[in-house]
C-alpha cells in the first residue's frame, strides 16, 4: 500500500539559501553594535525584548553575548544554582501514525510489518520497572493511529494511576489530543476532561515543531496547525494542567520564523501562565522518510544562539530544558550556562529520536556528575517541577497535579 | 606582537568593558586593551573568575583584533610510527610494551605508505610524532623522514616532539644543532607542541618523571627555533596540576616566545582518562575546555595562534571554542591514534566541507593554510 507523502508547494519549498549565522565579529562592529549594546542593558536589568530584539541578537550576537544574556536570565530564575532532572521513562504505545510528517523516521504506516501497539501487560511492565527505580514520571506519547481513540488512553491512565500513584503520566501532546478530538468529533475540551479524571497529570509539549504556517505546509501538513496546536494548549490549561512547549528548528525555517514561534508561546503564557518549560533542539535529519527536504543538520553552535535566546524572549517561562538526547553531554553541559536550568528525563528508554540515528541516554549518575562539575546543584524534581530530593530542605511544591494548576483554571478533581 | 593598537568600536568597546567590570575583571581587561603582559596573578583571577563569558569575551576580543574573524584549518594526516614507548606517562593510554597486543613500529616503508594511500586528497601536512623506543636508530629517524618526503615531496612534515628530539639526539650522538640539521635534509620541516605536559617539576614527578623535564623541554625547543624550524606549544590540562602551575606553565611558554619567536601556534589538551594510569581522574569538563582556550589566549600576548583541537574536544566545543580565543581547529587529520586510545569518541577524520561549514557555522571565515600559515584558500564570501 502506497503511502507517498504529498509533495510540498515548489515555490516555498526551501529558502534559497540555507540560514548562515551571522559572522561573529559584527557583534563588535556598528551599527550592530550599538542596538546589540541597549538590548543587553534591557535584558541584564529584567526587561522583555521585543521579536525585532530577539532577531536582532538571532542575527548580530557573537556567543560569549548570548551566553551571558541567557545566563543571567536563568540567573534570576534560579538564584540557588539548581540544575533539576527527572528520573522517568518514556514509553511509546504505538508507533501507527497517519499524520506522515517528513522528518519523523519514529512512525510507520498502519499496515507495515513494524508496525506495533504495546500490550497494556507489556506497558504496565515497563511502569513497574520504572516505579521499583524510583521513576516519577511516565513520557507516554505515540503516533496518531486510526484505530486508537483518547478512550483507550483513559483506561491506560487510569491503570496506571491505580497501580502506580507515584509515577505522573505526562502524556500525549497538542497533535495527539487535536486527533482524538477530529475522529471522535467532540471538542477537545470534553477529551481533556475525561482524560483529567482518569489521571493525566501533565501534557509535553511536542508537536509544535515550528509555530508558523508556510513551514508547517511543508514539513508536516498533516498534523495540528499553528493556532490549534496553541488552543489546544489554552484548553489543557484551563483544564487546569500545566504543559511544556518544545521547538524542532534547523530545517526549512527562516531565523525570524524562529522568533514568530517564541513570540506565539510567549503571548499564550501571558495569557495563561501554563507552561512549565521549553525545550529546542535541532532536526536530526539522517533516515527520515523526506530527507531531500532537509538542509544537513545544523551544527552545535547554532543549538547555543537558539536555546541562549529562546531563554532571553521567553522572560515568562520559570524553566529552560536541555537536549542532551540530541546535543550530547558535553554540549548540554555547556547549555546550562547558556539558559538551560533542567536536565529533562534520565529516559530508562528513548524511541522516537533514537529512531533518526541520535542516541544519547545518561545513567542518573552521569547528569549528577555532569550538572556538579558544571558547577550547579543537582536536584531531582517530578513532572510540574517540584523538587523532590532528599537534599532539598523545604517541602515538594507543587507536588501533585493540583498544587500545579494555575491561577484561573479549572479545579481538578483529587 | 603587540595587540594594543588598533581602534575598537566604542558601542562594543563600552559593552565589553560593562561585562568584564562586572565579573571583576575591570583591571585585567584594562592590561589587555593597552597591550600589556598579564601577570601570574592575572592568570589565577581569570581561572577562578565565575563569569566564564566575560573571560570568553575578553578572548574573543584578542581573537578577532589579530584574526578578525578567520579560522585556520589544514588537510592533514597523522603517522604515529610507534606504539613502543619506555617513559610510561601516567596520562598515557597509547604506549605499548613489545609483544603486548596492538604493539606495532612501522618501518619507513611503511610509513610512506601511509601517506601514498592519502595521495588523491589535498592533504598539505603530515604529523609524525610516536612512543620513544630506544631501539630505533639514528638512522631510522632520518629514514622515516626521506620514506614520507619522497612519498609526497611537496608534503610539509611536522615530526617529533621534544621528547623525540632529545631521544634522536641521543642515538645519534652528535651534538643538536648537527642533527636537526640533518634531520631537516632529510626532510623535516617544523616541530608538533606536545610532550611538554605541565612544566612544574611536581607534576612531572608525579606523572611523566621518565621524560624530559620542563626545563630541558623548553631548552630544547630554543635550540629547535635556533635552527630557523618553528614549532607548536602544548599544555596537557586537567589532571594533578594546581591553577598556579598551569599559569606558570603559560609564562614560561611566552618568555621563551620573547626569545625565540620560534613558537607558532598554542595548543591546550585535555587529559582524557581511559585506558591509563590516571583514569581514576574525572578529566576536564568542557567548560574547562573553553576556559583553557581562553586564558591560554589572554596569557599568551607572544603568540599568534591558539587551536581549539577538535579531535580531543569534539566538534561541538571547538565550534564554540572560536568565540572564545581560538583561530585554529586544526585539520581533517586521518588514523588518530593517541585520543582515540585513551577513550575519545571522535571520528577519526572529518571531511574537508564538514570543517567549512562547522567552521562559518560559527560565524567564522573558513582559511585553509599550509602548516606555516600561508593561505591556501579563503572561505571569505564576496
Amino acid at each position: 500500500m502506497s503511502s507517498a507523502p504529498p509533495s510540498p508547494p515548489a515555490t516555498t519549498a526551501r529558502p534559497a539559501r540555507p540560514w548562515r549565522p551571522p559572522l561573529a565579529s559584527l557583534a563588535a562592529r556598528a551599527p550592530a553594535a550599538g542596538a546589540l549594546a541597549r538590548i543587553r542593558s534591557t535584558v541584564l536589568d529584567g526587561g522583555r525584548i521585543t521579536p525585532e530584539e530577539a532577531l536582532e541578537l538571532h542575527e548580530h550576537a557573537d556567543l560569549p553575548l548570548l551566553g551571558e544574556l541567557a545566563d543571567s536570565v536563568r540567573r534570576r530564575k534560579h538564584p540557588e544554582g539548581r540544575v533539576t532532572y527527572i528520573v522517568d521513562r518514556n514509553i511509546n504505545p504505538t508507533n501507527v501514525c497517519v499524520t506522515d510528517c517528513g522528518f519523523c523516521a519514529f512512525y510507520r504506516r498502519p499496515k507495515h510489518d513494524e508496525a506495533y501497539v504495546l500490550e497494556r501487560e507489556v506497558i504496565l511492565e515497563k511502569v513497574r520497572e520504572t516505579d521499583r527505580l524510583g521513576g516519577r514520571q511516565l513520557l507516554m506519547q505515540g503516533g496518531h493511529h486510526p484505530k486508537i481513540r483518547s478512550d483507550w488512553w483513559c483506561d491506560l491512565i487510569a491503570d496506571v494511576r491505580a497501580k502506580f500513584p507515584r509515577v505522573n503520566c505526562h502524556a500525549l501532546s497538542a497533535p495527539e489530543l487535536d486527533f482524538f478530538s477530529q475522529i471522535e468529533k467532540r471538542p477537545v475540551e470534553e477529551i481533556l476532561a475525561d482524560l483529567v479524571e482518569a489521571g493525566l497529570g501533565s501534557v509535553p509539549g511536542a508537536g509544535a515543531e515550528i509555530l508558523v504556517e508556510r513551514v508547517r505546509r511543508i514539513i508536516a501538513p498533516k498534523k495540528t496547525d499553528t493556532d490549534r496546536w496553541l488552543e489546544v494548549h489554552r484548553r489543557v490549561h484551563e483544564a487546569g494542567l500545566r504543559s511544556s512547549a518544545t521547538m524542532m528548528f534547523g530545517h526549512v525555517e527562516t531565523a525570524a520564523e524562529r522568533i514568530e514561534h517564541l513570540q506565539r508561546l510567549r503571548e499564550l503564557q501571558d495569557e495563561t501562565s501554563g507552561f512549565t518549560a521549553f525545550a529546542c533542539w535541532n532536526t536530526q535529519p539522517a533516515g527520515v522518510p523526506e530527507e531531500h527536504l532537509y538542509p544537513k543538520k545544523t551544527t552545535p553552535a547554532q543549538y547555543l544562539r537558539v536555546n541562549a535566546i529562546s531563554r532571553v524572549f521567553l522572560d515568562n517561562f520559570d524553566n529552560v530544558q536541555t537536549s542532551y538526547v540530541t546535543q550530547g553531554m558535553k554540549l548540554a553541559q555547556v547549555s546550562l550556562r547558556y539558559g538551560c536550568n533542567d536536565f529533562g528525563g534520565t529516559m530508562l528508554e528513548e524511541n522516537v529520536v533514537s529512531a533518526a540515528g541520535c542516541f544519547h541516554l545518561e545513567s542518573i549518575q552521569r547528569i549528577e556528575q555532569t550538572i556538579e562539575r558544571a558547577g550547579f546543584l543537582p536536584r531531582q524534581r517530578n513532572s510540574w517541577y517540584g523538587i523532590v530530593d532528599e537534599r532539598h530542605e523545604g517541602p515538594t511544591f507543587p507536588s501533585c497535579r493540583e498544587e500545579a494548576r494555575t491561577e484561573g483554571s479549572a479545579p481538578l478533581s483529587a | 606582537m603587540s595587540i594594543s593598537e588598533l581602534h575598537i568600536d566604542s558601542a562594543a568597546e563600552a559593552r565589553l568593558r560593562d561585562a568584564v567590570d562586572r565579573a571583576g575583571l575591570g583591571p585585567i581587561a584594562e592590561k589587555v586593551f593597552a597591550g600589556e603582559r598579564l601577570d601570574l596573578e592575572d592568570g589565577l583571577a581569570l581561572y577562578r573568575a565565575e563569569d566564564l563569558h566575560a573571560v570568553g569575551a575578553l578572548a574573543n576580543h584578542v581573537r578577532e583584533r589579530l584574526h578578525g574573524d578567520l579560522t585556520y584549518f589544514n588537510v592533514n594526516q597523522h603517522v604515529n610510527y610507534t606504539n613502543l614507548c619506555n617513559k610510561f606517562c601516567s596520562f598515557c593510554s597509547f604506549d605499548r610494551q613489545p609483544g603486548q597486543a596492538g604493539a606495532y613500529t612501522f618501518s619507513p616503508e611503511e610509513a610512506a605508505e601511509k601517506i601514498r594511500e592519502q595521495l588523491d586528497e589535498p592533504v598539505t601536512e603530515v604529523h609524525i610524532v610516536g612512543g620513544v623506543w630506544p631501539k630505533l636508530g639514528y638512522d631510522y629517524y632520518l629514514d622515516l623522514l626521506r620514506a614520507v618526503k619522497s612519498a609526497r615531496p611537496g608534503i610539509h612534515v611536522k615530526a617529533f616532539t621534544m621528547v623525540e628530539i632529545d631521544q634522536i639526539r641521543r642515538v645519534a650522538g652528535k651534538p643538536l644543532q648537527e642533527v636537526l640539521a640533518e634531520l631537516r635534509e632529510a626532510g623535516l620541516d617544523s616541530c608538533p607542541g606536545g610532550g611538554a605536559e605541565v612544566f612544574a617539576d611536581r607534576v612531572h614527578q608525579a606523572g611523566y618523571d621518565k621524560k624530559i623535564s620542563g626545563d630541558e623541554w623548553l631548552s630544547l625547543a630554543r635550540e629547535v627555533h635556533r635552527a630557523g624550524l618553528r614549532s607548536n606549544c602544548t599544555m596537557l590540562h586537567g589532571h594533578v596540576e594546581t591553577l598556579e602551575e598551569r599559569v606558570d606553565h603559560l609564562d614560561r611558554l611566552r618568555r621563551l616566545q620573547d626569545e625565540t619567536g620560534g613558537f607558532q601556534t598554542y595548543i591546550p589538551l585535555s587529559f582524557h582518562p581511559a585506558n591509563n594510569d590516571w583514569s581514576h581522574l574525572p578529566g576536564p569538563t568542557a567548560l574547562d575546555e573553553l576556559r583553557e582556550i581562553a586564558v591560554g589566549r589572554l596569557m599568551l600576548d607572544n603568540i599568534a595562534h591558539v587551536k581549539a583541537y577538535w579531535i580531543l574536544m569534539d566538534i561541538p566545543i571547538a565550534q564554540a571554542a572560536l568565540a572564545y580565543g581560538a583561530d585554529d581547529v586544526d585539520g581533517t587529520v586521518v588514523e588518530e591514534k593517541i585520543y582515540h586510545d585513551a577513550g575519545a569518541t571522535t571520528p577519526q577524520q572529518v571531511q574537508r566541507e564538514e570543517l567549512i561549514d562547522w567552521i562559518r557555522d560559527a560565524g567564522r571565515v573558513p582559511v585553509e593554510r599550509d602548516t606555516l600559515y600561508n593561505v591556501i584558500w579563503s572561505g571569505a564570501e564576496a
